[in-house]
Formats: structure tokens, sequence, C-alpha cells
């Protein structure tokens, strides 16, 4: 088309009624596809809210005729897990916080000073580094169970050595530790590719102007590097927060019994196979199991997608 | 003892060679602007002062110590960047300031040097605010601020007009021009304009390819061109080269050009050049600048020695000031600079004159001036 055309074919009543079919198609599917996507969510809190024989004898999508936390109270406190003697879901779930707090700021720190390094203090060799890195992204999890399990299994030997030496293991052996060590491993290649791509882009003249100015390493990475990565930490936060709550394969695999993560334990709650069930008291707590990644999203959401435009696109 | 020297300055990447043995020498309190086109080389050798690079070979010295293997932050250098490197998270204040508080100076003492240096620069009133709240104009000041509030020895700036808009940039040079003058600063001073260049230095240096071309002052290296290059890359509009061959028609020596619809114009060798040895016969380059082309009434009337041949006008661009008149002479453009009222007409016949006072001979196969 021609620069003529584009002026001649530019009536100014076309547009208007062209764009308000539009919006409409668009609007519509929109709604479609939240409804679609809100219908299990609204049916997990309508039945969580049930008394049992309300859930066992009435309708999936019926309004709750007497509403009741009662479940969730049982799922927090009372309900049994699996074949343990601890009772409710709350001390997994503590367990799950003491995993994930640790394991996504250090990895997410260790993926900072990653990208830093390779983007600001390049040495020969650094695209091997990173393509190593980035490679150990597609590591899919189940191929590393068992090295890892030996390599962890040291680690235990090596508390063992500690707690007979100065009766302390330092946390060596500690099935929580041994997971963070493992999430901290496998995230770091995800959290150095975001950190590397967003320091790709930040400008090297501010790390010289502050190398003029006297600043070292470490000086450059917390007064210039950090403050200005607001964005890229809040996504890469969101992401191994997600991820390592969610994670189910590493948490069966090296913790058990009352030290295994929510994820765990919710299939131990859910597949219990004595006795009816509860349908109420499962769906609390598959909710409790992802409210916090839910608060993540609600509070750094906004951060997420300009985050990875920025990374992607900004100078 | 120069203040700085730069004694057979190298820097390699790999087998390509940047700088290719680099002599500079610069005075307590000079200007040196380093000029030349892009991918000369002139940012490195700043940034090798700097100490941002490392050097291949050859060794930099201010005030008689040498600096090559020292840190960047231990040179007592201070640089403004082209894109001005203000550090985002911190407002005006802190990001002057910052220099200082890394080297462990006194709280009290940083905040009287930036409050001095405000006033100088007349930014108090921005020193709150954050770069990202602050006009080009305004972040230009504050990192000139940044690099003056520490007191350096040596003071780089990296083409740091390059962002501005051209009359804020005319402004900012003119308040480069004060500052150096008033504070006695010594500067290096990188640009690929050769306007900001003749403007603000007390020492131009010519690069090209990594080589020095020249080094002088403005005035030695607008009218004595060292060679070709630097004749053509100095100067807005540039040097008329011309062709032509030498001619000696009993006795006085001469300079000839041929041309298509004109008998052949002869002119009296420029006495700047000493074309003594040269055969009848061979071929010179010719230049002249553009304010040395004019009417011959409006001559310098000191000038010894005029040339004047008449030519089609081609094009006639009035800049206000002057009006540039285009003809051209055996073949080649041939850029006069007049009055802005003389009355020149495109397609018309119209007399010209040299000044062949100010007129140079290059040789065209070492490009060298005779």
């Amino acid at each position: 088309m021609t620069s003529a055309d584009l002026i001649t074919s530019a009536p100014s009543r076309e547009p208007t009624r062209h764009s308000l079919t539009t919006r409409f198609v668009i609007y519509g599917l929109l709604l479609i596809f939240a409804f679609i996507y809100l219908i299990p969510l609204v049916v997990m809190v309508m039945t969580s809210l049930k008394p049992l024989d309300e859930v066992t004898g009435g309708n999936m999508f019926a309004l709750p005729r007497h509403p009741t936390f009662a479940a969730w109270v049982k799922a927090w406190g009372e309900a049994r897990i699996g074949v343990s003697d601890t009772l409710g879901i709350n001390g997994y779930f503590i367990n799950s916080i003491k995993m994930v707090v640790p394991a996504v700021l250090i990895s997410t720190l260790l993926g900072a000073l990653n990208g830093y390094v390779l983007t600001k203090w390049r040495f020969p060799g650094h695209k091997l580094v990173f393509g190593m890195m980035l490679f150990a992204c597609f590591i899919p999890f189940q191929s590393v169970i068992i090295p890892m399990a030996v390599i962890l299994g040291m680690l235990g030997n090596i508390g063992n050595q500690l707690t007979d030496l100065t009766g302390y293991s330092f946390g060596f052996g500690n099935p929580t530790v041994n997971l963070v060590i493992v999430h901290v491993i496998y995230g770091l290649g995800f959290t150095t590719l975001f950190f590397r791509n967003y320091y790709e882009a930040f400008p090297t003249e501010l790390i010289k102007a502050a190398q003029i100015d006297g600043a070292g390493f470490f000086q450059i990475f917390r007064r210039i590097l950090l403050p200005n990565s607001t964005p890229i930490f809040i996504v890469t936060v969101i992401y191994q927060f997600t991820n390592i709550w969610n994670d189910f394969l590493f948490g069966s695999t090296f913790a058990a019994g009352d030290q295994s993560p929510m994820t765990v334990a919710l299939n131990n709650l859910v597949n219990t196979s004595t006795g009816i069930v509860e349908y109420n008291v499962n769906m609390a707590a598959a909710i409790i199991a992802a409210a916090p990644t839910l608060f993540v999203y609600i509070v750094g959401g906004r951060y997420f997608v300009r985050g990875l435009m920025a990374g992607a696109v900004k100078g | 003892m120069a203040f700085l020297e730069i004694n057979q300055l190298r820097k390699r990447f790999g087998s390509l060679e940047i700088l290719k043995g680099i002599d500079l020498t610069l005075d307590k309190g000079g200007f040196l602007v380093l000029v030349g086109p892009s991918g000369c080389g002139k940012s490195t050798l700043l940034n090798t002062i700097a100490g941002l690079e490392s050097i291949s070979a050859g060794e930099i010295r201010i005030d008689g110590q040498p600096i090559n293997d020292l840190h960047p932050s231990k040179r007592d250098i201070a640089m403004v960047f082209q894109s001005y490197a203000l550090y985002p998270n911190m407002s005006v204040a802190q990001n002057m300031a910052f220099g200082m508080e890394m080297r462990g100076v006194p709280k009290a003492e940083r905040d009287k040097a930036v409050a001095e240096v405000a006033k100088t620069l007349q930014i108090e009133h921005l020193m709150q605010r954050r770069p990202s709240q602050l006009s080009g104009g305004q972040r230009q000041r504050v990192a000139m601020g940044r690099a003056l509030v520490r007191q350096p020895r040596v003071f780089l700036f990296d083409e740091p007009l390059s962002n501005l808009d051209a009359k804020l940039r005319v402004d900012m040079r003119i308040e480069i021009k004060r500052l150096h003058q008033r504070t006695g600063a010594t500067i290096v001073y990188v640009t690929h304009d050769q306007i900001e260049a003749m403007t603000l230095a007390t020492r131009i240096a010519v690069l090209k390819d990594g080589e020095l071309q020249q080094v002088g002052s403005p005035y030695e290296v607008y009218n004595t061109p060292a060679n070709l290059f630097v004749a053509d890359f100095m100067g807005s509009p540039s040097m008329n080269l011309l062709e032509g061959k030498v001619a000696r028609n009993g006795g006085a020596p001469q300079i000839t050009f041929q041309r298509t619809n004109h008998p052949p114009l002869f002119v009296a060798a420029p006495p700047s050049a000493d074309i003594s040895r040269l055969a009848d016969g061979a071929t010179v380059i010719f230049g002249i600048r553009p304010e040395a082309v004019n009417d011959p009434e409006s001559m310098d009337k000191n000038a010894r020695s005029i040339a004047t041949f008449d030519a089609n006008v081609d094009i006639v661009e009035p800049a206000g000031s002057d009006t540039f008149v285009v003809t051209s002479i055996a073949g080649k453009e041939v850029t006069a600079r007049m009055r802005a009222d003389a009355d020149v007409r495109v397609g018309r016949n119209h007399v010209f004159a040299f000044n062949l006072d100010r007129a140079v001979l290059f040789d065209p196969a070492s490009t060298r001036r005779i």
C-alpha cells in the first residue's frame, strides 16, 4: 500500500465501527476464558466451605447452604497426614517456608552476582561458563536425582562427623537444608540467565564511572547494580518462589515424614486410602498450599511483566 | 617536563592494533582535544589514560609518575562520559559525593565540597533530584560537577556534548571553556566534532586509524595541516583541494590547473611551500580554505600574493553571516566564503580570487604537506 492509499482510505467513520466490533470480540473472549479459568477455583472455595454431608449429597456447583470453616480448621490442625502422627498440614507449611525463603534468597543473590560477573567483569571463557549454566536450565529433574542423592549422602556423613567432633552438625544432613541446597543449585541456571540478560543491557559506563570513583567489586554490586535491579529481582523471586514451593519430586525424594514440604503433605492427605474421602478438607488444604504463590503474584505481579519486558528490550 | 606524558603507547586487541605508538604531551592547565573520525582510536586512548583499558606497550605519566599499572581510582583523574553515567538510584548530591564517599572523606567535608561546586555550576536547586528528573543540559552539568568536586589532576571528557541538541551544545561548549579558564584544570577531551576541537583546545591531536596525524595548536592544525587527511578533516566547509602541476614559465614557479571550458589557470606557487626540488610537470595537490577564496575587491588587503580567475557559479548557499559559493575548477568543487551581501547568481560567470598566502601544497603520493 502506498502512502497515498493510506491517506485516502482512512475516512473518519470507518475505524470507530470497526474498533467497536473488535473490542466486543476481544472482551467477549476474555470473559469466556476468565470464566473457564475461574470455575475450578470457585468450586474449590465453595466445596471447602461446605460440611461433608453437603459435599457428598449435593451438587458440585451448588452454593453452600451452611457455610463453615470447619474443613479449613481440620486441614490446618487436625487432619491425619499419611501415616504420620503429626496432625494437620501446619507443620509442613512451616517446613516449606523454612525451605523456600532461604532457597529463593540465596539462589537469587547468587544469580545476580553471576549475572554481574558475566556481563561486567568478563573473563576468558565467560561465554562457555554461561553456556553451561544455560544448559543447566534444560536438564530434567529426574536425571539428577541419583547423583544428587549420592552428594547429599556425603554431606550427611560430613554432618555426622561434625556432630561427633563438635556436638553440632551445622545443618549438614538436615532434610530442609538438603532441599535448600538442591533448589539453589537447580535454580542457579535460571536466576543467572535472568540477571545476565538484565545486566547485559545495563550501561557499562555506570560501572566505569563507579570504578573511577573508587568503588570496589562488591561496592559497585551493592551500591550501583542492586538498587537498579528491582524489576528483575522481583521476576526472579516470583519465578523461584513458585518453582520451589510447587516442587514435589525433590521434596518427596530427599525429605521424609515430618520433614516433608507442603506439596508432599498435600499428596499424603489427599491420597489417604483409609476411610471416606473428605473433599472439603482436601480442597481447603489445597487452597492453603496454593495461597503463598498466589500472594507473591499479587504483591509482585505488576513488576513481573514490567521486569520481563525490561530484561528483553530496554536499554 | 610535561604534566601528562604518553610515550609510544600501543593497544592491541588480539592481532588488531588499535593504537599504533602514540606520543603525546600536555602541560599543566592545558586543554588537549583528541579528534578524529569514528573508529580512529581516540576513545580507546582516553580509556587507557583513565585506566579503564589496559595498554599493550608504552607508558603514561602524570606529573612524572608512571600510572600505567594503577587502578583507575588511584590515578587521581575524573571522567565525564558521553552518556553522563549518573547513578540513577542516587540524588544529584549523592552522585556528586559518591567518589569522596568511596575514598572515606568525612561527611561534613563532602557536603561542603559538593555545595561549592553546585554553586559554581548553578545546580543548587537540583541537588535533591534524581537524574531521571533532569533535562539533558542539567545532567551534563551534574556530570561535570561530579568530576569537579574531587579536584583531580586530570579531567577526561568523552564526547560529552554529543547527546545534546545543537543550541545547548554551543552553550555548554562555552560553559566548558569558561570552566577551564577559571579553574585552570588540565583536560583531555575527545570529540569527533572539529568545531568543538577548534574552539576548546589549546592543543589538538588529530588521529586516524590509531596513528597521530598532527599535534599542534588549533591555529597550526587549521592553517598548516600536516597532510591531506588533516586538511580535509578540520574546517567546515572543508579545505578546497585541487590537483595541479608545477610549471616554471621563465623563472617564477607556478602551479597550473587544466580547465575544461577555459584556458589553463596559472597561479604563483604559495609562499608556504618550497617547490624548488620539484620538477616541471610534477603533480601537486593545491589546498586553500574557503575563506581564502573571495571576490577580488573583498580580498584581504594585506595579502601579498593573489591570483584571480573567472568561473561559473554552480550553487549559492546563504548561511546568514556568510554566503558560500560553489564553483568548479579542474573538475573539482571549489567553495568560496563570501560576504552575506555578495552579488553572486547561479549560472553567471564571476571573478574569484585566491589569497595565495593562505594556500598550501601537498604531495599526492605521500599526502604530506610540501
